[in-house]
């Protein structure tokens, strides 16, 4: 990897002053897709502005109707909250399918998140469940905070505190795996709170993470597979490459939507 | 270039090293501990696997700066130098847990990190799941999945279980 400096703060502001001064900077979290990437020298940046160090970014909490989840929450403390598996069990389920039990121990949701990636399982759950982006300088919604492939409303000095997941009475997540990589090829997030429905696919879309409106405008008047029976998503703007072909993306976006609704 | 100091297998080491140093290679190159070992180096294979403040991480994907004060265990501090094997290294031999030995530090680490998670009684599907993030290319997994049953057993009760 090509050099780089340095730096890790002890606060959350500190880590903002850093980023405003370099723009160059890259913050390293679990540093799971971070540091492959540097190595392949895919990525250069300047500045590394480790928060590993930066206490209170971590931990599940339950405040009133929401999850509250601290950005550096590691895949594998996420998973085996007892606490989440109580409230919200279909979020709980998300990262115990993240890589492998070494990968889970490093990486992070706030990371997971904040990278964007196109096949990544956490956008799709907080798009699914509506989730609040939580950030040194604001909240956003996450309809408003995934923005592209790999890209985000994030400011270049904003940083993620905080993901709060309203709890959803019915949600579920169904993913077909790369039996490889463990990335999603497809996955789909389900939930159901009042008259809020919501369907977010990762995977598929070639800006990342989407919901199906169509499916969420057919499950108002029930929440069940039956509801989207023989219904299909235009393989319009979906990801071809050597794993799968865009139609049968779309075609597992109808199969998994029914599975998780099924589960939900 | 900073000094970077932890705790290795209970001993205290520093070493001055270029920042962009992995902790595989502050490992391997500073501090001569070559039983870690880099198989693909894209955060695959498990090759590397290092127990990091008591959890199994590929030391590959992690900064040696990042590692600062903290505790790694390594393949060479399972046992004791002349001591016997540690359990699980002794039912990898016990079961032929390995061909060509390449991947073998990765697979024991890894599952030692398994029984500190999971307990002393690990079923197959269980031993498969979890060892994901660890790739062989001789043995076809099944004396591993074997030995890492066996070993698993012989720690409970072991006073060298890491």
């Amino acid at each position: 990897m090509y050099a780089f400096k340095y730096h890790q703060p002890k606060t959350v502001r500190q880590a903002a002053n850093l980023l405003a001064k370099f723009p160059e900077a890259k913050v390293l979290a679990g540093g799971h897709s971070l540091i492959p990437v540097m190595k392949l020298r895919l990525a250069s940046p300047s500045d590394i502005v480790d928060i590993n160090k930066v206490e209170g970014l971590s931990g599940v909490e339950v405040k009133g109707r929401s999850v509250v989840i601290g950005a550096m929450t590691r895949h594998f403390e996420v998973a085996g909250s007892q606490t989440l598996k109580d409230v919200l069990p279909a979020l709980a389920g998300v990262p115990g399918s993240i890589g492998d039990p070494h990968v889970r121990h490093r990486g992070t949701i706030g990371g997971s998140v904040a990278n964007n990636d196109p096949n990544a399982d956490y956008p799709a759950a907080c798009l699914g469940l509506g989730a609040t982006i939580i950030t040194n300088k604001r909240r956003i919604a996450s309809d408003d905070f995934f923005t592209g492939m790999f890209s985000t409303a994030l400011a270049p000095d904003e940083i993620i505190v905080k993901i709060s997941f309203p709890v959803a009475k019915k949600a579920a997540y169904q993913k077909f795996k790369h039996p490889a990589s463990g990335f999603a090829l497809v996955g789909v997030f389900v939930s159901k709170r009042g008259p809020d429905i919501r369907v977010a696919v990762t995977g598929a879309g070639s800006n990342g993470v989407f919901r199906v409106t169509s499916f969420e405008e057919a499950l108002k008047k029930r929440f069940s597979p039956k509801s989207i029976e023989g219904m299909t998503v235009t393989a319009e703007g979906l990801n071809t490459d050597i794993h799968a072909s865009a139609e049968y993306r779309a075609h597992l976006i109808g199969v998994l939507a029914r599975r998780a609704l099924a589960a939900a | 270039m900073p000094v970077v100091s932890m705790t290795v297998n209970g001993k205290a080491v520093s070493a001055d090293v270029d920042i962009r140093t992995l902790l595989v290679q502050y490992l391997r190159e500073s501090l001569r501990l070559t039983g870690t070992h880099v198989g693909c180096d894209t955060s695959q294979c498990g090759a590397c696997v290092i127990h990091l403040d008591g959890k199994a991480v590929k030391s590959c994907t992690t900064l040696a700066v990042q590692c600062e004060g903290s505790n790694v265990l390594t393949i060479e501090g399972l046992a004791a130098p002349d001591g016997p094997l540690h359990p699980m290294q002794e039912a990898f031999r016990e079961n032929h847990g390995l061909q060509c030995g390449f991947c073998t530090p990765g697979m024991v680490m890894a599952a030692v990190d398994m029984v500190n998670r999971k307990g002393n009684e690990l079923d197959e599907h269980t031993i498969r799941q979890e060892l994901d993030g660890n790739l062989c290319r001789c043995t076809g997994y099944h004396n591993i999945v074997k030995s890492i049953a066996a070993g698993a057993k012989a720690m409970k009760g072991s006073s060298q279980a890491a």
